[in-house]
């Protein structure tokens, strides 16, 4: 390669660094920072790389932190986002402060009264988010969970639409055996006050990884729709708990049965165990095979 | 180098290509190491006289233009080495999507690529010393209406030393040194990606059979 080729621009190694951070699988991306600082060898570029990407990597991963002074966690997405580094838990009512490239929350304050929703939708919001506890407590062994109210937080009685987005995440790190997994899922509520129906969309996502010996990725997402009667706070709360659980357990199963079904359909088209005669192939015939069929070949015999 | 080795292992096999393309332009220095220490998914190009398929890799370029020994969408590549052996490498491309060979149609996407390089050894009384290093690359996506998109892929490397008699000549030695790779690889695989990735989904998500054990009569 020759010495004089285009040497690459800050901008363009920002963005190839970028690209990096923002494709790390789930709880990787410190260990994906460590070695890209390694290899991009300039500070610079990286910190300008890192405080762009980091950011967006944390709420697409919806990644989960503690808040000082025994708050409980806070769970990091844009439903949350006050402004660039402030993010509700709406549990609490308290913000956290957060630093994204450290991946660390720095201060935590109470939410103003702005901040929040009216009493009414709190309601709502807040039994919720109780049933929604009760789900994740049962159903994933290290699972967080909050519920946003993302329109209308300000509506005061009945006579209105709002909606809700509620959020899962579920991580699994382990790193010293090389596995790392993670499950998130966005299930977005809207109350439909007209029409007395609460319209339910949920997006599933699954990954895996798997470095021990190479690289292997699950990537996996599902997405479902459904819907249920608009009730009592708490009736209504019970029955979209009802429903996202009937709609992650389905998925699972299918998961399940995709896992199932691969090796005898999918990677079978990829590669049999054994060859079609069902013995392994006979290497010390080789040469007797083809050169019979050369042969009848070059004599026109046919078959 | 082991940083970037790092972050191949980490970024999404299905973007391998782009990552080492990344990785080239970043630290060009180091461009014949990263060439030959990453393998990416083999690609097909059709002879313009034989009209037979030949597989490229960086084994068979000169330049730009690609030597092949054998159609079809495996290839075998050989050229001497300075130990007065000679090194073999075989290399088998399956696409087993529906729009490829797949014949029971489920795969959206998938692609079995193996590379299998074998360091034959000088003749020493009778015997010859193989060092077999291969590689199987794998990707397999599904897309259905119930269950979304469902997407494997990645790679994993295994090494395997035999010394054998000449006399059953090297095809049959090599032969035999590759199937029996090749099953130790699928199997792997099985465990790898069928049984890690998916120990890791309930291990997120445990089956409802065990938590519906918890749930209060209702």
């Amino acid at each position: 390669m020759a010495e004089e080729e285009t040497e690459l621009s800050e901008e363009q190694k920002k963005e190839i660094a970028k690209w990096f951070l923002l494709n790390a699988p789930a709880g990787e991306i410190q260990y994906v920072a460590k070695d890209l600082k390694s290899v991009l060898n300039d500070d610079d570029v990286y910190n300008e790389a890192a405080s762009e990407a980091f950011p967006f990597y944390n709420k697409s991963h919806m990644i989960c932190l503690e808040l000082p002074g025994r708050f409980g966690d806070v769970l990091i997405t844009s439903y949350g986002e006050l402004q660039d580094n402030e993010y509700l838990d709406p549990k609490t009512a308290q913000v956290a402060i957060v630093d994204h490239v450290k991946q660390v929350c720095t201060e935590v304050r109470p939410a103003t009264d702005e901040e929040l929703p009216s009493a009414y939708i709190e309601e709502y919001r807040c039994a919720l988010e109780a049933e929604m506890l009760k789900y994740v407590g049962e159903a994933y062994p290290k699972g967080f969970c909050s519920v946003y109210c993302i329109n209308g937080k300000d509506v005061e009685g009945p006579g209105s639409d709002f909606e809700f987005v509620v959020v899962i995440s579920a991580a699994r790190l382990s790193p010293q055996n090389f596995c790392n997994g993670s499950w998130r899922s966005i299930w977005n509520i809207e109350f439909k006050d007209d029409i007395q129906i609460l319209e339910l969309k949920g997006k599933l996502q699954v990954g895996a990884h798997y470095f021990e010996e190479g690289n292997v990725q699950l990537d996996a997402k599902h997405e479902c729709r459904d819907s249920t009667m608009f009730q009592s706070p708490d009736d209504s709360a019970i029955a979209i708990a009802s429903v996202i659980r009937h709609h992650e357990t389905e998925y699972l199963a299918s998961l399940e049965a995709s896992y199932l079904n691969l090796p005898d359909t999918t990677f079978k088209d990829l590669r049999r165990k054994l060859p079609v005669t069902r013995t392994l192939f006979p290497w010390h015939n080789t040469s007797q095979f083809s050169l019979t069929r050369e042969i009848s070949k070059e004599l026109g015999i046919g078959k | 180098m082991e940083a970037a080795m790092g972050l191949m292992r980490r970024m999404p096999p299905r973007h391998s290509e782009t990552t080492l393309s990344a990785l080239l332009s970043l630290l060009p220095h180091h461009s014949s190491d990263l060439l030959s220490q990453v393998d990416l998914p083999l690609q097909v190009l059709c002879d313009v006289d034989s009209g037979k398929e030949f597989i490229l890799c960086e084994y068979n370029r000169d330049a730009d233009s690609y030597r092949y020994y054998e159609g079809g969408i495996s290839s075998v590549y050989m050229w001497e080495d300075d130990n007065e052996g000679f090194v073999a490498c075989f290399l088998i491309k399956k696409d087993g999507s529906k729009t490829g060979h797949g014949r029971r149609g489920y795969l959206e996407e998938g692609a079995w690529d193996a590379i299998h390089v074998i360091e034959v050894g000088p003749e020493e009384e009778g015997a010859t010393r193989y060092c077999l290093t291969s590689t199987v690359m794998l990707s397999l996506t599904t897309d259905d209406e119930s269950s979304g998109t469902f997407s494997l892929s990645g790679s994993i490397r295994r090494q395997m030393n035999m010394n054998l008699a000449v006399a059953d000549g090297h095809l049959c030695n090599m032969g035999k040194m590759i199937e029996e790779m090749e099953g130790k690889l699928r199997n792997s695989l099985d465990q790898v990606y069928f049984g890690k990735t998916r120990e890791m989904v309930c291990t997120l998500r445990p089956p409802s059979e065990v938590a519906q054990m918890r749930l209060p009569d209702s």
